[in-house]
């Protein structure tokens, strides 16, 4: 979109992301969920769209996060707030420090092989905390109740997730425009013409994958306390949920572009409320042939396609090509 | 491109006001009063949730065909608001926050398992809406210090605890000291298997039976072979398992198929599974422990007896009623008689007077302590003797003597 | 965990037990992972969906039983049915994300497995469902170890379908085809093979396989709609330790991981079972890679 354009959007998104959970407050609950989602589809974005490794594993950090935030909130005997801000960082921080580790050894994979370890990674972090009793093991953890009135901690989450899903917004923004993001467009486009250019693309990598796991990790860690329940495969390292969400509501937005995955979290989020508390045990099959149709019919996402439609008006877009 | 902009926003508007618009307030419309449940429709809680849905339904029916309720003067009929938690924690606590803010429902029916009451009953505890349940045993939602949760069903203390001192029991009249037994466990990984298994470790230690096998079964399961194998190797006294209904089928099959020779099997969940009618004479002998039975002699005027409620059930889905599907309908009838008592639909009053409950049903005694616990019911234990389920324990409702101990498989 | 081990010297008869149970299961393994190589190698498909193929052959032979047939007939009929739902589900997604990334198939199929998992949970119910084949059990060294005749029966079952398939390629008009397909697509194009129907025969086929293997899979062990995935990445181990098109290897392979899952289920408790399947599974991509980066230097 043309330069002088963005921050009359970015403006309008702001006002409403501030006034939603005000004018309806009923709905404060999906709101914080949405933005939520949103944060998880745009740092999925990071490696998937603008580096091209597709990652079905992200939930690790998510859960990473959750578990650690909570077991802090237990174990250190601060009062609710404190509690809940230090989890979240120390959840963040171990989130990111895997990713370090565990990017460094499966992101030099090519492709599909890192898909493939990457859900066997989200997989194994359920099963492993689903046996450790330290972790509560099967039983699951219940982080401490919200100390507020009825209501309030939903507008709590929902103003931290809009906090959140907005700065790293304008953080990836001004990220993209860098020669850090252009260096992950050029992995993505060709990684080895980037790498025979002279990139250390391990270190692009590792670092985007990081980045991600960092905002994953403070997301994990709020969402304990906002689901009111731990555990380990249903909330924690819940891959058939938001692990598959985050991935498929950046391709239905448009990945590799910085508004796509906010698009597809909204879209996926409220046609998910509307419709599928009235699907009564067929939601799953509803998701199963939504995900087909996107990814059958129409991969490159709303964004990808109103680029093919309106081709004139992206002309200054510098990044953002798809690759087939 | 703004145009694009334009449409996206527009549609992303217009869906929200649908979703402002389209949900009525609805606690108590007209002459009917709302519940709200989540259940679970699918996911790995398909069985145990259309049982719990089937008992809500029931007793909702007969209450309403019965003329409903009468609440200061005027009579109500319940109806029930349901939405399906796809079996998992995270999306019952949002249908939890849905249930209550957008429907305006006050009053909650449970979820099946105690993973998704661990989840919902935060939520409902935050917004002081009481929560009858009929299928959350975990004694860890008694210890958090709720107010607007009561259970109708036993906790998983009390699940097994017979079978162990029944064990004890028999050693002793054996001349044997109870000590020199040996249990091994098998447990699923989930909530409450795990509380089950608690609660069986700890009556083992009063009795100071040494546990020598104690395996977390995954909730993918579908062979326990390890465990036989190392059960065939350490011959313990008695074996526990505990895993839902398919941990029930499993360990019935495999024990036979294997040939584990073990003087006592316990198990939970043996009728929901339907162990009888899948594995007929290969289940005999087994204990199983249930939360009630059509056999026992409690009545109350929406059903008549046990057995009459059975019948009903059985007439209604043709089949005979699980325990989830009973205890289900008890928590129906519990909200129905604290509506009654509290003589209007406030959320506090209709607390309060479902903590002053004391009543019995077809189910059992209701009478909940200040953590909302019901303590005034005990857990049966069952044995399959001949094909068909007889309790043997407690003493006041035991139809026969258990038969002990199981002869090995050679003999059988 | 150590005294797991112990008891494994207290008592040697349980190695046997476990090795044989393992190697029972891994035969199952292998004739998914057949499926897998060749969809793999032919379509350069990764087939997430694998899985829950081998789940829905299980609930077949299940139907089968409640109609009141030996599930044995499930072998068959499920491998028959499910050719016809595979080359269904190639005519209607496959063959249109074949030949994109492979991101795009993975997660096309990704999204087909969560829509069968589902249908087979509104159809099946969310129990276990096993069906009972009528075999007995053996029993050796004093009753201390058991084999059951089902399992031993799918172990022979796997063996064979595993040998007819590969005679089939070597010999069949379709079966060469389909491998001068998997070599080099474009140039069978040019020799007038129909590569279109290839891929639907071979999509069909790997159904099939799945398919047996499922019946096999419900009569020996059990099914259940939501437990297809570790079937599905079980296989996708196989093919990378085997390689593709080495179906020899892919038996031992398959075998080697029966084995090797019962061990650690027992050693490091069941409850770790899956989480040493997918923690290996990992371990396997690490090395893979490594080895390559290794061989990718050399050649610079």
């Amino acid at each position: 979109m043309s330069g002088h354009r963005q921050p009359l959007l970015m403006l309008a998104v702001a006002a409403v992301g501030v006034a939603l959970p005000f004018v309806i407050p009923d709905y404060r609950a999906q709101i914080a969920m949405l933005w939520a989602l949103v944060i998880m589809a745009q740092t999925w974005d990071i490696t998937g769209g603008q580096t091209g490794y597709n990652s079905f594993g992200n939930i690790l950090f998510f859960g990473v996060g959750m578990y650690a935030s909570v077991v802090v909130q237990r174990d250190v005997g601060l009062d609710f707030f404190p509690g809940l801000v230090l989890g979240m960082v120390v959840g963040a921080g171990i989130a990111a420090a895997l990713a370090v580790l565990l990017g460094s050894m499966i992101l030099r994979m090519r492709g599909h092989y890192f898909a493939i370890a990457t859900l066997g990674l989200g997989i194994a972090a359920g099963e492993i905390a689903g046996g450790w009793d330290y972790l509560g093991a099967g039983s699951g953890l219940s982080p401490p109740l919200f100390p507020a009135p009825p209501g309030t901690a939903n507008l709590f989450f929902a103003y931290l997730y809009f906090g959140v899903a907005a700065l790293v917004f304008v953080a990836l923004a001004a990220l993209y425009r860098t020669r850090f993001g252009l260096a992950l467009n050029a992995i993505r486009d060709n990684e080895d013409k980037a790498e025979a250019m002279g990139l250390h693309t391990g270190v692009y990598k590792v670092t985007a994958w990081t980045m991600a796991a960092f905002v994953l990790g403070l997301v994990g860690g709020a969402m304990g306390n906002m689901l009111g329940f731990v555990d380990p495969r249903d909330t924690a390292f819940a891959g058939a949920t938001f692990g598959v969400w985050m991935v498929l509501m950046a391709i239905l937005g448009g990945k590799g572009t910085l508004w796509g995955p906010v698009l597809g979290a909204v879209i996926f989020h409220i046609t998910q409320e509307l419709l599928w508390t009235h699907l009564l045990g067929w939601q799953r099959v509803a998701l199963g042939v939504i995900i087909v149709g996107i990814v059958v019919f129409f991969p490159q996402g709303i964004l990808g396609w109103a680029r093919t439609r309106w081709p004139a008006r992206h002309e200054h877009q510098g990044h953002g090509s798809e690759r087939a | 491109m703004l145009k694009g902009w334009a449409v996206a926003i527009g549609s992303a508007a217009l869906g929200l006001s649908i979703l402002a618009a389209g949900d009525a307030q609805a606690k108590v419309e007209g002459d009917t009063v709302y519940l709200g449940a989540a259940v679970s429709l699918t996911g790995k809680y398909t069985t145990a949730g259309e049982h719990t849905q089937r008992g809500y339904d029931l007793a909702v029916k007969t209450i309403n065909d019965a003329g409903g309720i009468t609440v200061g003067g005027n009579t109500y009929r319940l109806e029930v608001i349901y939405y399906d938690d796809e079996s998992t924690p995270a999306r019952g606590a949002q249908l939890a926050e849905r249930l209550i803010n957008q429907d305006g429902v006050d009053f909650m029916l449970g979820p099946y398992s105690s993973g998704l009451t661990k989840a919902i009953a935060p939520v409902t505890e935050q917004y002081g809406v009481p929560m009858v349940e009929a299928n959350g045993a975990s004694l860890q939602l008694f210890n958090k210090g709720y107010r607007y949760l009561f259970a109708v069903l036993s906790t998983t203390e009390q699940y097994l605890a017979s079978a162990v001192a029944l064990a004890a029991e028999i050693a002793e009249r054996e001349g044997r000291d109870p000590a020199t037994l040996k249990l091994a466990g098998a447990f699923e990984n989930d909530p409450f298997s795990q509380d089950i298994r608690a609660g069986v470790i700890a009556d083992a230690e009063k009795f100071g039976i040494q546990v020598v096998i104690d395996d977390q079964l995954p909730p993918e399961l579908n062979d326990m072979a390890a465990t036989l194998a190392k059960t065939k190797a350490v011959k313990p006294d008695i074996l526990v398992v505990s895993g839902h209904s398919k941990g029930a089928a499993l360990a019935v099959r495999q024990v036979e198929e294997m040939r584990v020779d073990v003087p006592m099997l316990a198990i939970t969940h043996c009728d929901s599974a339907d162990v009888i009618g899948k594995f007929g004479a290969a289940s005999e002998y087994t204990l199983c422990a249930s939360q009630w039975a059509p056999t026992l002699s409690y009545q109350d005027d929406v059903f008549g007896s046990a057995a009459d409620y059975a019948a009903t059930f059985e007439a209604e889905y043709g089949y005979a009623p699980p325990y989830q599907a009973a205890e289900s309908s008890a928590a129906v009838i519990v909200f129905a008689d604290a509506f009654e008592r509290a003589g209007g639909f406030g959320k506090d009053a209709v607390r309060d007077a479902l903590a002053a409950t004391e009543m019995q049903t077809f189910y059992g005694n209701i009478r909940f302590d200040e953590t909302g616990k019901n303590i005034a019911k005990p857990m049966v234990l069952y044995q399959i003797q001949d094909g068909a389920y007889v309790v043997v324990a407690p003493t006041k409702w035991a139809a026969s003597e258990v038969r002990h101990p199981t002869p090995p498989w050679s003999e059988r | 965990m150590a005294a797991n081990v112990a008891l494994l010297g207290d008592a040697p008869f349980l190695i046997l037990q476990l090795l044989l149970d393992g190697l029972m299961i891994g035969a199952i393994f292998a004739v998914a992972a057949y499926g897998m190589a060749l969809v793999w190698g032919v379509m350069n498909v990764i087939n997430v969906v694998q899985g829950e193929l081998v789940m829905l052959g299980g609930f077949i032979a299940y139907q089968l039983t409640l109609w009141g047939l030996s599930p044995l007939w499930g072998v068959p009929v499920a491998a028959i049915v499910l050719y016809f739902v595979g080359a269904g589900l190639h005519h209607v997604v496959i063959r249109r994300v074949a030949d994109r990334d492979m991101f795009i198939s993975l997660l096309a199929t990704f999204g087909l497995s969560i829509l069968l998992q589902q249908l087979m949970n509104q159809i099946w119910g969310g129990d276990v469902k096993t069906a009972q084949s009528g075999l007995g059990t053996w029993f050796l060294l004093d009753y201390t170890v058991t084999v059951s005749q089902m399992k031993v029966a799918a172990f022979g079952g796997a063996i064979a379908i595993g040998a007819v398939l590969i005679i089939f390629l070597k010999r069949s008009r379709l079966g060469q085809a389909i491998r001068a397909t998997a070599q080099n697509p474009r140039a069978a194009r040019i020799l007038g093979i129909d590569t279109n129907r290839v891929f639907a025969a071979t999509y069909g086929i790997n159904a099939a396989l799945c398919g047996a293997a499922g019946a096999l899979v419900v009569m020996a062990y059990s099914v259940h709609p939501y437990i297809g995935l570790p079937y599905t990445v079980r296989s996708f181990m196989i093919v990378i330790v085997a390689g593709l098109g080495n179906l020899p290897g892919v038996i031992v392979a398959g075998l080697g991981l029966g084995a090797a899952e019962n061990f650690a289920g027992f050693i490091l408790g069941v409850q770790y079972q899956v989480a040493f399947v997918f923690c290996l599974l990992v371990v396997i991509l690490v090395i893979r890679s490594t080895l390559l980066q290794r061989r990718r230097q050399f050649l610079k």
